[in-house]
Parts: C-alpha cells; sequence; structure tokens
C-alpha cells in the first residue's frame, strides 16, 4: 500500500499509513520514553518492556541490534525512534553515521562539506 | 485592534537547548548561528509584542500516532514543557491567552479550517528553543502564546498550499482581534535535513536559499510543489519548511526581509532565520 503522497525517494522511508499500521507497538513503546522512569524500566528488563507493549519479533530483534535502518523497516517512526536511541546515548550524528555506513567523524564531515 | 509586527522564523533544532544551558553562545561552532539573532533582539526590543502566534510542529511530546490532528491550535492558560526523552533541559511554562486562541478558533473553523484545540498541551522544543532565542530572559517570557501545531509527523501531511491558507486564516483572524495587542507570527523548524535512512544528512542549500529569497516577494514559491516534491528537495524534516509558509502567510501582503541568517550545519541541519515585515501600503 502506497500512500497518495509518497513517491520514491532513494534512502527515504515516508512515514504514511502503511508505515503507522506497522509500526504502531514499536512507536508506542518508544513514546513512552518520554517518562524517566520508564527509560529506567526499559534498561532493567528489555526483554519484559518490550514483550508488554506486544512488539513482533522483527522489531525486538531491531531493538536488540541499535540498528536504525531495521527499526525504520520495522516501522518505526524517527521522531518516537529518537527517544529509544537517547537511552542508549546516542545522539542524531551516531545515527546519521550508522546509517549512511560511515564513522561519526565523517558524517559530520558530510554536512560540513553541505554549507560550502 | 490587533495588530501584526512582524513574522520570524528559525530553526528550531534540539541541540540549540544543549548549547544554551552550556552558554556555548559564543563557541566556534555555535557563534556563527547566535550571533544570527542580535539584530532580532534589537527589533523585538523596538517592536515589542504582547503576544506570538506560533506555528510549529510537534515531535512526539504532546500528541502520539493515537490520535494526531492536522492542525491543531492550543487555548491553554499556560503551556508547559516536559521531558521528551532523549536529555535536553526543559524550559519554564509559557503563559497562553486563553481568549485571544478561541477568538483564532471561531475564525478559523468559520472558514472552514476545522482545527482540533487543545485546552491542555505541551510544548516541545520546537517551541522552546524559538521562544530561548528570541528572549534570552532565562524563561521570564515578555509575551503569551497561542501554538499552532501543524503535523509533519505522520504522512498524509496538508500540502504547502493548504498550509498557506492556514496562515492566511491565522492572519485575518488576529487583525479582527478587538483589542489592542501587537502580535508576532513565529514559523519554527528547517530549513533541509534529514535525520532518517540511508539519505541521512541530506542538505540542500540551493534550494533553502532559494526559498528564503522567494519567502517575502514572492510567497507561493514553495506551494507549487507536492509534500513529496518538498520531502525530496529539503529532506524528511525540512519539510518544517511548512511552518514558515504559514507564519509567511499570516504576515500576509507584500513583505521585505529585515534580517536573515543561514548557517550549516547546526547538528544535521541547515539553519536558517529571517524577520519580515509588511511593506508600508
Amino acid at each position: 500500500m502506497q500512500a497518495g503522497t509518497s513517491r520514491q525517494i532513494p534512502g527515504t522511508t515516508l512515514f504514511d499509513g502503511a508505515q503507522a499500521i506497522k509500526g504502531y507497538a514499536l512507536n508506542k513503546m518508544c513514546y513512552s520514553f518520554n517518562s524517566a522512569a520508564n527509560r529506567e524500566e526499559f534498561k532493567r528488563n528489555e526483554d519484559a518492556y518490550c514483550a508488554r507493549y506486544g512488539l513482533s519479533a522483527e522489531q525486538r530483534e531491531a531493538v536488540r541490534h541499535r540498528n536504525v535502518l531495521e527499526l525504520i523497516a520495522a516501522g518505526g517512526n524517527v521522531y518516537y525512534l529518537a527517544k529509544l536511541a537517547g537511552i542508549f546515548g546516542l545522539d542524531v550524528q551516531d545515527l546519521g553515521a550508522q546509517q549512511t555506513g560511515m564513522s561519526k567523524d565523517q558524517f559530520k564531515a558530510k554536512l560540513t562539506a553541505a554549507g560550502k | 485592534m490587533a495588530k501584526i509586527v512582524g513574522a520570524i522564523t528559525t530553526s528550531h533544532v534540539p541541540a540549540i537547548g544543549g548549547a544554551i544551558a552550556r552558554n556555548l553562545r559564543t563557541d566556534p561552532y555555535w557563534k556563527p548561528f547566535f550571533d544570527g539573532f542580535a539584530p532580532v533582539h534589537a527589533w523585538l526590543g523596538k517592536v515589542r509584542p504582547d503576544v506570538a502566534v506560533i506555528f510549529y510542529n510537534d515531535h512526539g511530546l504532546n500528541f502520539f500516532l493515537d490520535k494526531m490532528p492536522t492542525f491543531a491550535v492550543g487555548a491553554a492558560p499556560q503551556y508547559t514543557n516536559a521531558d521528551e526523552g532523549w536529555g535536553i533541559p526543559t524550559l519554564p511554562p509559557v503563559a497562553g491567552d486563553p481568549h485571544f486562541s478561541w477568538h483564532l478558533i471561531e475564525k478559523l473553523v468559520g472558514e472552514e479550517f476545522d482545527v482540533t484545540t487543545c485546552q491542555e498541551m505541551l510544548i516541545d522544543h520546537a517551541c522552546t528553543i524559538p521562544m530561548a532565542l528570541l528572549w534570552p530572559t532565562g524563561g521570564a517570557w515578555p509575551v503569551s502564546i497561542v501554538p499552532v501545531c501543524i503535523n509533519t509527523v505522520q504522512h498524509p501531511l496538508p500540502s504547502a498550499a493548504r498550509c498557506f491558507k492556514l496562515g492566511e486564516a491565522v492572519g485575518r483572524a488576529i487583525q479582527s482581534y478587538d483589542a489592542d495587542k501587537r502580535v508576532v507570527v513565529i514559523g519554527t523548524g528547517g530549513l533541509s535535513h534529514q535525520l532518517d535512512g540511508q539519505r541521512a544528512g541530506f542538505i540542500n542549500k540551493k534550494f533553502d536559499l532559494e526559498f528564503m529569497e522567494k519567502l517575502p516577494t514572492d510567497p507561493l514559491w514553495a506551494t507549487r510543489y507536492s509534500i513529496g516534491e518538498l520531502v525530496e528537495q529539503t529532506g524528511t524534516q525540512g519539510i518544517e519548511l511548512l511552518m514558515w509558509l504559514a507564519a509567511r502567510a499570516a504576515l500576509g501582503g507584500a513583505a521585505k526581509t529585515v534580517h536573515s541568517n543561514y548557517h550549516i550545519p547546526i547538528s544535521n541541519t541547515a539553519a536558517g532565520l529571517m524577520l519580515m515585515e509588511r511593506m508600508a501600503a
């Protein structure tokens, strides 16, 4: 299913209705991480926390791998995923580096180069 | 009657909140960005707005996917910032203006913009960081606010043309308010950036600069593009330029750039700032 506004942009997944259906459990868990107590509970028992939100096997594996592209493929939305990444101490340059297969320094250099 | 004194559009990158908290304004990385605000501070000191109407996009603080309004207008007596999960310091609450909010809501729904109304509304970094940039007073905010949230989380997003029309309607509503208020319109977000996917790190300086050049004099320029085309040109989060379009539309008429700044990169983002005023009739 493709939403009406969707178009194919390389390296890009628009978060449309299909993604929203697929990712609901994962995104709902990530949304819960606005609460510090919930972040602590996730850290104490990741398996139990993921099970409580009913993550699919694909979503659970993507969380286990801390892999952003897998999380997006499993329906994750970047605004909610950022809250999960925060638990692991990853900032948006870490996420960018991981998704593009660069080192963090290479990714930062790419950003700086865009301003030249 | 209420008067629109001008429009300000600015990026709202979360890392700015960290830089303010750690007082990095003169750090070499941050200086070209923060220095851009000095002329805006001088202007705000001169025009002294009472109210700010802020077009922004929530990033999963107030709204989740269970209920995702396309357009939402705050009608709260006070707006509180809260923990967003990844650790920037929260900023003090901002006063609302419920009477003014309900006037805007009445007018907008009267013009067939069927907005969601919010008597409780957490405001995230997209509201608080621009506040802190414009009024670096440590939270003794000199304005009350009406937040207007436009969905950029869940596609389908409202088109650029629709956001522009919303802005125009907000502008008309402000100017029909029977009170002696000085109103600044603010649009936050952008410019080009993309956080997700193999295309993460995408920035499009050429498009951004053209967008900024056209915004005062040919504001409909960007409305010719579909959401998909704008994402392609500006990135998945660069689409936040919708807030700039709405703010510009609210200002109305012919406008001029009083001040602008553009700097790459702040975090993963091309950071932009514009201050626009209406041209004298």
